[in-house]
């Protein structure tokens, strides 16, 4: 066995973290996603312009520097409003907090591409039977729309998952014990660089499998209702 | 918020972002050459040859950038035979590890996407190439490779502007690129918004730039489709 030097519950520990912080960005991102794509959508032209705004952007920053200008912004902007109600103390946004709003807002950009093609792959036929039914427009979309949009979403929506996992690592250079800076601190104490480097590495191999595992899961069950031939 | 440290510093921006482009520059080129013997590979009818560039390019899609930044960085000087060897002079500079990590990555990406276009080509093609008694060597410069370059164009263009992202990661082994840079003038004037949003401008252009220059390539390459586009599958 290898000798993690009494670490390898640390590493365990920032494994937890790192999966916490995928999934509440993962939770944010589809939000925004689906937000984004009925924005794109929308006859509402400044909807339109603020979506593709928000894509344009987000999409063309790297997402190091995001998570930066999140986690310095977002201090200086909570401290303005504050001072603005008299309160001039000094405000702190953690890690956690800061990863979750950058990585969401990473994921959300690629995710409202895919939900927006997902939509518009929806035959109109659908839309009209349901309308005739009686439907208003929100059972419509959580009864008819959003089940059939899930599943042509899922393949995309799984990749994008493989790589926000990837990118929870960034969030370590602002202090989150995520596995990365858990490996870090590893490093710093034994000099065992390559070591804990590696062992890292294969935690995200190994996140990177259960979830694409979990995903044709996801897709099998997703596409049930339709018959193979 | 006062743009005027983004004025001041402007400048130093700049030498950031040339540093930036030629590592992007230099890990695609090297990258894309790479690439292409790891894609033959990996659609290599025995089983054993598709069997290693699987396990190369399942790595380096399944873990981190970073890790794998700080693998080449730090990772490689644990063993006294590499300080030791004629490669030290190397491995030692930030710049070249932040190369070869870029590499390293990029190329596992691009065979991927050399790998799909290969497959998307339509048998009748190779079938045909068979036919007129073409040689495996004579169909792939004549056939499969032109076509597939005008097929991974889309593809390689994402690629690339995932490179320029991912070279931001260059910043935490002490290289000035562009985020690194905003990261020194930042400690210096305290003015994080300012210049971290510019950097961000800076490589939104550069995005753009790339994705104008790709799609002029695209509409000539593929001129002889007419308005039509080739569907490309998408990389995972």
């Amino acid at each position: 066995m290898i000798d993690l030097h009494g670490f390898g519950d640390q590493l365990l520990q920032g494994a937890v973290i790192t999966l916490e912080l995928a999934l509440s960005s993962l939770f944010v991102g589809l939000i925004l996603g689906l937000l984004g794509a009925s924005a794109k959508l929308s006859s509402i032209r400044v909807l339109r312009w603020i979506a593709n705004g928000y894509t344009t952007i987000i999409r063309g920053i790297p997402e190091l520097l995001t998570v930066l200008i999140i986690y310095f912004g977002a201090t200086s902007v909570l401290m303005a409003i504050a001072s603005v109600f008299g309160y001039d103390e000094y405000i702190e946004v953690g890690a956690f907090a800061a990863g979750v709003t950058a990585l969401g807002l990473t994921f959300g950009a690629y995710a409202t591409e895919v939900f927006r093609g997902a939509l518009q792959s929806i035959p109109k036929g659908q839309h009209e039977a349901a309308i005739a039914l009686g439907m208003g427009p929100v059972r419509k979309f959580y009864r008819i729309i959003l089940p059939q949009v899930w599943r042509i979403a899922l393949p995309g929506l799984g990749n994008l998952f493989l790589v926000l996992l990837k990118d929870t690592a960034l969030v370590s250079v602002v202090g989150l014990d995520d596995i990365m800076r858990k490996a870090n601190i590893a490093v710093s104490s034994t000099k065992q660089a390559f070591l804990f480097y590696l062992v890292a590495a294969f935690m995200y191999l190994a996140l990177t499998i259960i979830s694409m595992a979990f995903v044709s899961y996801m897709e099998k069950r997703a596409s049930r209702g339709l018959t193979r031939g | 918020m006062d743009f005027s440290v983004v004025v001041e510093y402007f400048p130093r921006l700049l030498q950031g972002t040339w540093v930036s482009l030629q590592l992007v520059v230099i890990s695609i080129v090297l990258g894309g050459i790479f690439a292409l013997p790891i894609a033959l590979a990996r659609i290599s009818p025995v089983g054993w040859v598709r069997a290693v560039p699987f396990a190369y390019i399942f790595f380096f899609r399944g873990t981190p950038l970073l890790v794998q930044i700080f693998l080449v960085y730090y990772g490689a000087s644990q063993f006294d035979a590499v300080r030791e060897s004629i490669l030290w002079p190397i491995l030692r500079e930030p710049f070249w590890c932040a190369i070869i990590a870029f590499t390293l990555n990029t190329s596992a990406y691009t065979a991927e996407i050399f790998r799909g276009a290969i497959q998307a080509i339509p048998q009748g093609e190779v079938e045909a190439c068979k036919v007129v008694g073409m040689t495996k060597f004579q169909m792939y410069r004549r056939i499969l490779l032109p076509r597939a370059f005008g097929i991974v164009l889309p593809a390689y263009g994402n690629e690339i502007i995932l490179m320029l992202k991912g070279s931001a990661l260059a910043s935490t082994i002490t290289i000035l690129d562009l985020t690194g840079m905003a990261r020194t003038i930042i400690a210096r004037t305290y003015t994080p918004m300012e210049i971290f949003l510019a950097a961000g401008a800076i490589y939104l252009v550069i995005s753009i730039v790339i994705i104008a220059i790709f799609r002029q390539i695209e509409l000539r390459q593929n001129r002889y489709l007419g308005t039509l586009s080739i569907k490309v599958p998408d990389k995972g």
